[in-house]
């Protein structure tokens, strides 16, 4: 009987249409999808296997002879004084970055959110930096920290205080640069911000005031704050993202000069630079694994986050 | 007068507060533009002048930039940065946009194994790729070509998802008739389903021409011939070359640079910030 009820609806449809259709439709699919396949496995999948078989050798980029090593090539990162001052630097400014980067985008997000008729020109003031190409604006950011050309310099002068050389101090280096890097994530966080705040009804607001929570502070605590929570976690994933993968300051302003390496710095130099293939290809795997914990995270929320 | 001021005060203070702030910090933001705009006009011997007062005292805007134009190809970093970014756009989209297809609308088999990958692919920074695509490209002998600045940037899984995201609402009887219509396949995705999204397509096209126009670490790797160079490169080989001593025609060169993308974001702001914010990703 089920067999039969099974077999009933096919046999309706005309026995050759509608695999015909089906297979021309197979068929389409597999063509359109083609190219996009073809260069998916040629410029990530064949790469990245490469990029493992790299990392287990000593391969050198224009050597004659290379040999299988093992693991050898993570045991010398892990002793490598230039590897873990890079990492150490690379923490240092994320830990920086993040919270200044995203608490102050918080509040200039608040702040601007409250604007109707100013909000077009905040939104452009802060998010201007954004779009700017960063490795020109390093160098704006150098001429301004000059020690004694730049304005910053001039203003400490004034009051009273010596001149600090910001990129020539090794300990001022990192967070000069956290600085700058705060300066530019700060607008794409506060437009990810005011579109989590759009996202809050009303009412609840309303609700909350007759609840009791007079102040700002109570109803931004009680309702904006957890309300904002999912927003918050993806700024945070994101700015790390960003955070880890620092590069252009460092090759505009300090060239990794004094031991201001950050990870991708490194790693360009070991790589592309002493041409030390196989030990690059050890540290990119791992900075790939640092990555991959934020970025995995991230694009299984990127299909809420998608708006345009 | 004062006692009134004192009386308005704190019903003032609640509203002008806030835009103190703002501006406090809009200052910060803003600095560095006005300084290289500014910095950019003044002549050398005001260089020694650190006060932000924006009139110099003898123009040397002309001068500036025709200086950064003299010392740097600058022109040509600027033909480089559109041609690169012409052609990894024109191929993202004409890759992306079938597939999308494909994955939102056609039954084919493999079909969830390539979703899969896709969004696998969206976690991979190119700077995790660069190594071993950079030793394609040297064995291949294509260093220090165009297509070598473009080569890995031609799949934009992001696209694919993107587009995917927004095919898949477009409705399937709209399809089903076209078919029986006699429309082609082709004809369907490219005139119907991606006439659909335009405006995934904007926010795309900003999103990749933003990002390509400011990479930095790509070109480095594979440029070294100075003719070949996009903005960014150009202009750090030309902060490196200049020491230090002509600033008003270094900032002349990145005022050039910064140019196009800020010009840009101010003539379509919205476009802009959908398109950039649209991605955590990249």
């Amino acid at each position: 009987m089920s067999v039969l009820d099974l077999a009933l609806p096919s046999a309706g449809v005309p026995a050759t249409r509608r695999p015909r259709a089906e297979r021309r439709m197979m068929r389409r699919g597999l063509m359109f999808a083609a190219p996009a396949a073809l260069l998916l496995l040629a410029t990530y999948i064949v790469p990245l296997l490469v990029l493992g078989g790299f990392s287990l050798t000593d391969y050198k980029l224009g050597a004659v002879s290379t040999r299988f090593i093992g693991l050898d090539n993570f045991v010398q990162a892990f002793h490598d004084p230039v590897f873990r001052r890079a990492l150490a630097n690379t923490v240092l400014y994320a830990v920086i970055v993040i919270p200044c980067g995203v608490g102050l985008a918080l509040g200039v997000a608040l702040l601007v959110h409250g604007r109707r008729r100013s909000r077009p020109f905040w939104e452009i003031a802060y998010f201007l930096p954004v779009t700017a190409t960063l490795v020109a604006m390093a160098t704006v950011w150098q001429f301004l920290l000059h020690p004694s050309l730049g304005p910053v310099n001039a203003a400490i002068r004034a009051l009273g205080y010596a001149p600090v050389s910001f990129l020539a101090t090794p300990s001022l280096m990192i967070p000069t640069l956290a600085v700058i890097g705060i300066w530019q994530v700060l607008g794409f966080n506060m437009v990810l911000f005011l579109a989590g705040l759009t996202g809050i009804p009303k009412d609840l607001h309303e609700a909350a005031r007759l609840d009791g929570a007079k102040n700002p502070i109570d109803r931004f605590l009680t309702v904006t704050w957890p309300m904002l929570g999912p927003t918050t976690m993806f700024v945070v994933v994101t700015t790390s993202i960003t955070a880890f993968k620092v590069f252009e300051t460092v090759a505009v302003l300090t060239k990794g000069g004094s031991g201001s390496e950050t990870l991708l710095y490194a790693l360009y130099l070991e790589g592309f630079e002493y041409s030390e293939t196989g030990y690059a290809a050890a540290l990119t795997l791992l900075f790939l694994a640092l990555i991959l914990i934020l970025s995995i995270w991230q694009t299984l929320h990127l299909d809420r986050k998608v708006h345009y | 007068m004062v006692a009134a001021l004192r009386r308005l005060l704190p019903h003032l203070l609640p509203h002008l507060l806030p835009h103190a702030a703002l501006a406090l910090g809009a200052g910060v933001m803003l600095l560095p533009f006005y300084w290289m705009v500014l910095t950019s006009i003044r002549p050398p011997a005001e260089i020694f002048n650190v006060s932000l007062w924006p009139i110099p005292e003898s123009f040397a805007g002309l001068a500036n930039y025709a200086r950064a134009a003299s010392q740097a190809p600058m022109a040509r970093f600027m033909l480089n940065g559109v041609i690169v970014c012409a052609g990894i756009l024109v191929v993202q989209v004409l890759t992306a946009v079938p597939a999308a297809y494909a994955l939102a609308k056609l039954k084919f088999p493999g079909r969830r194994l390539l979703l899969t990958l896709v969004i696998a692919a969206l976690c991979v920074p190119i700077q995790a790729l660069a190594l071993p695509l950079f030793v394609g490209l040297a064995k291949a002998q294509l260093l220090n070509t165009y297509f070598a600045q473009m080569a890995p940037f031609f799949l934009s899984v992001f696209a694919i998802f993107l587009f995917r995201q927004s095919f898949r609402s477009y409705p399937d009887e709209v399809i089903e008739a076209a078919r029986l219509d006699g429309f082609t396949e082709m004809e369907i995705c490219w005139g119907l389903v991606m006439r659909g999204s335009l405006p995934a397509l904007a926010a795309f096209s900003v999103f990749s021409i933003v990002a390509h126009w400011n990479d930095l670490y790509w070109p480095m790797i594979v440029v070294s011939d100075t003719a070949l160079a996009p903005p960014p490169l150009g202009m750090l080989l030309f902060s490196d070359a200049e020491s230090g001593a002509d600033y008003g025609a270094l900032m002349a060169g990145a005022a050039i640079v910064t140019a196009p993308m800020v010009l840009c974001f101010l003539i379509a702001r919205r476009h802009f910030i959908a398109g950039i914010t649209m991605t955590g990703v990249k």
